[in-house]
């Protein structure tokens, strides 16, 4: 097929690929994304090539490679075709049972199934797995039929078709009043209105303008935006060059992060593949709209997913946000009007023109419409990324489809928005979900990273966590961030370390309240948010470890102490081997102990204990002085 | 290294790109390099000094054999990625962001890397290793020792 010139002709290519689509009796889909093929899907791939072929079914059976299926927990994960039966955690030695028993003799294994980790229930089908069932996959469940490397799989799809309908049949104008009606808001954080940003760029006057997809996904704990890049890299380019027609540009740029290399990869793939098709590049399509995509790959510092940062290092430059007004739209890259959306943003775009803004309005609540992709992370049971419409509650996403806490301990605690979030506690369980109600609760919808913790999570510990990373990151050039957050940094690790004093708390509420107003960016004016929420819900816990030098979650080193119970220890020298330190003395059969003064408090004993022995335990606060107090009086003694 | 920068544009978008590959090639960006792109683009050398500074991508120093890099996310971090990263400093004896004397490590840490559900993660060289505790760091190491 050579490029595509009319209409007519990508309704052909569409049909001709569905014609050529071998007819197999079962398809084997394999999930194989960053953690796909960090948990071993390459080699389940090969012995599933090899099995198949030995067994001469390769003419029978398909294998397809995709993106990742969003359970990441059960990595890597297979779903055959016709009957959607779902494997998860294969390995390469389990092939030849999966291809004799269920492929060629269709029964089911339940050595492979889904196992509720509350109730022990088995679900063979993927449709009957909770995870998927109160799922809304309108972006990602294309993940599912789509390889990323092949623009035939996208194609078949109705990809582009959307790309088609505007430039053939709707004008700029009318583009950007579909999203508009259709209430899209940002996905990136901020969650303002895509089709009025789209407006005022397409309002303003210059010569050239340019489009951005912000791909620079740096909240840790979030990775929506990478399972869309490496999964469905089409549905986000043709997003964008349907921006650039609403909106009047003729150049793109793709801003990713250098962590992600595979969907590097296959947006590289995707950009050639369409610009060789006529999707990008001179006359799209035979109609007389250029645009152009480029790729540009980050370097490392989270401050360039702030837009006037990432302007600044698409331009060469150091990352400095800088003031605004003027907006991007008005002056942004070299100066020209620019567009700039999140990746997820991007997605939803031919949703919208393909389903109609009426259709995808009706999803959501009044103000937030359509889903939204969190990743569900943590210590929670069903890791992975889950796609929801807006106005479900936490405690849905949680328990529902996140099948609840890990090892059954207690839900504290979840985290959204990255370092400018906070955590919400258990009692806002039954938020419904939407950009203003998680801003009243004093966090904000953010990316999406949604970070799950449990009683055995410090709050002081997860708010010093938070801010030492943006201390880290602040770019410098404000001084209420760059020395703001060192100073809340210093107190918190102060805190932590037994050195807490009365007063921490207020300097802390000082500095954040300094900090909010005083600076440029995004990343200095939400800085302080981890500590303000944990403070506004968790106060107790920092009073606790600025008076009693106590950590109640066990978490901070120096406020805790090792101990093998003497009544519970079986002297199995496990936890002896295990230190890296040395400071665990004893003998076979006979009580271990630890030297306090060399232990590093690294829990490596605390891990290898067996379950049915749980001999080494932690203590903090008064129980854990009496302690250090008996061991030191015993070693005097020797 | 003129012809090297050759198939570079020569506006400055084009540095953090040539940066990129300068590091992919080399390791590191030495003095001479700074020079040579800076005849290149047209800009000064302490530009492209601070530049190069201010991300993490790029180092002035030459690297160890080995890439050893800790996942430090969030995810990571409340199921026991700070303990692995003291236990990697201890296991090569080296801070983060050093390269041990023999010149087989560098050790770094990484803020996400998305791959949350198989946390902690550490990255060797562009191999991933999942759920790694304490106790698993030797065996990890010791396939790139020899």
């Amino acid at each position: 097929m050579e490029k595509i010139t009319n209409p007519e002709q990508l309704n052909e290519w569409k049909e001709e690929i569905l014609s050529r689509r071998p007819q197999y009796k079962k398809t084997i889909v394999v999930s194989s994304g960053t953690c796909g093929q960090a948990s071993g899907s390459l080699p389940v791939i090969d012995a599933l090539d090899e099995e198949l072929e030995k067994r001469r079914l390769k003419d029978t059976v398909g294998v397809e490679i995709t993106g990742c299926h969003g359970f990441c927990e059960l990595e890597p994960n297979i779903i055959i075709y016709p009957e959607e039966i779902f494997y998860g955690k294969l390995e390469p030695k389990d092939i030849p049972e999966i291809v004799e028993r269920t492929v060629f003799g269709d029964e089911v294994l339940d050595s492979y199934t889904y196992k509720e980790p509350q109730t022990g229930k088995k679900s063979a089908f993927q449709k009957d797995i909770p995870f998927y069932g109160k799922q809304m996959r309108l972006l990602t469940g294309n993940n599912f039929r789509i390889d990323p490397r092949s623009i035939e799989d996208y194609v078949r799809l109705d990809g582009y078709q959307a790309l088609t309908k505007v430039l053939f049949d709707k004008t700029s104008e009318e583009v950007i009043l579909e999203i508009e009606n259709s209430g899209l808001r940002g996905r990136g954080g901020g969650g303002f209105p895509t089709g009025r940003k789209w407006a005022i760029c397409r309002k303003a006057k210059s010569d050239e303008k340019y489009v951005i997809c912000n791909a620079d996904e740096g909240d840790p704990g979030a990775y929506m935006d990478r399972s869309l890049l490496e999964g469905n890299p089409h549905s986000v380019i043709e997003g964008m060059i349907i921006g650039a027609y609403a909106i009047g540009a003729t150049e793109g740029y793709i801003y990713v992060r250098m962590e992600y290399p595979l969907a590097v990869k296959h947006l590289m793939i995707a950009l050639e593949k369409a610009t060789q098709y006529g999707f990008l590049g001179k006359s799209i399509m035979g109609s007389e709209f250029h645009f152009n995509i480029h790729l540009v790959e980050g370097a490392g510092a989270f401050v360039s997913g702030e837009e006037t940062s990432l302007m600044a290092s698409i331009e060469g430059k150091r990352a400095f946000p800088r003031q605004r007004p003027p907006f991007p739209a008005q002056k942004g890259l070299w100066g020209k009007p620019t567009n700039i959306n999140n990746v997820e943003t991007w997605a939803n775009v031919p949703l919208i023109i393909n389903r109609g803004a009426d259709w995808y309005s009706k999803v959501g609540t009044k103000k937030s419409k359509g889903t939204k992709i969190f990743s569900l992370v943590g210590k929670i049971n069903n890791t992975g990324l889950v796609e929801v419409p807006m106005g479900i509650t936490l405690r849905e996403i949680i328990y529902d489809i996140g099948g609840g806490i890990k090892d059954n301990k207690k839900f504290k605690a979840v985290q959204t928005g990255g370092p400018s979030g906070g955590c919400i506690p258990v009692e806002k369980l039954d938020l419904p979900i939407d950009y203003d109600t998680l801003a009243k609760a004093g966090s904000i919808m953010g990316s999406g990273g949604m970070i799950v913790m449990d009683e055995d999570t410090c709050m002081v510990d997860v708010a010093r966590y938070f801010l030492n990373f943006t201390q880290e990151e602040s770019c410098g050039k404000c001084v209420p961030c760059r020395i703001g957050t060192k100073q809340m940094v210093n107190i918190l690790t102060r805190i932590t370390e037994g050195g807490g004093e009365e007063g921490d708390i207020k300097r802390l509420k000082d500095l954040s309240k300094t900090i909010k107003t005083g600076s440029l960016c995004g990343l200095g004016q939400t800085a302080p948010n981890p500590v303000l929420t944990t403070l506004r819900y968790f106060r107790k816990e920092y009073e606790t470890h600025i008076r009693e030098k106590s950590c109640p979650a066990l978490v901070c080193k120096a406020l805790i102490s090792y101990y093998i119970e003497p009544d519970k220890c079986v002297g199995c020298l496990l936890c002896l081997k295990s230190c890296p330190v040395d400071a665990i003395s004893g003998e076979r059969k006979k009580v271990h102990v630890i030297d306090q003064d060399l232990c590093i408090k690294c829990g490596a004993c605390f891990d290898v204990c067996p379950p049915k022995v749980t001999a080494v335990s932690k203590y903090t606060g008064k129980k854990r002085k009496s302690i250090l107090k008996k061991d030191s009086l015993k070693r005097a003694k020797r | 290294m003129e012809k090297y920068l050759k198939e570079f544009a020569t506006e400055q978008k084009e540095l953090i790109h040539i940066l990129h590959k300068t590091q992919a090639e080399y390791g590191y960006i030495s003095p001479e390099v700074i020079t040579a792109i800076s005849k290149h683009l047209k800009i000064s050398e302490s530009e492209i000094y601070g530049v190069l500074t201010f991300y993490k991508a790029f180092s002035l120093e030459p690297r160890g054999e080995h890439i050893v890099t800790v996942c430090m996310g969030t995810a990571c971090h409340v199921r026991g990625g700070p303990q692995v990263a003291e236990e990697m400093e201890r296991k090569l004896n080296i801070k983060v962001g050093q390269t041990t004397a023999d010149n087989k490590f560098t050790l770094e840490t990484v803020n996400c890397l998305g791959c949350c559900a198989i946390g902690p993660v550490v990255v060797v060289d562009g191999k991933y290793y999942s759920q790694i505790t304490v106790k698993k760091i030797d065996g990890i190491l010791k396939d790139y020792k020899e």
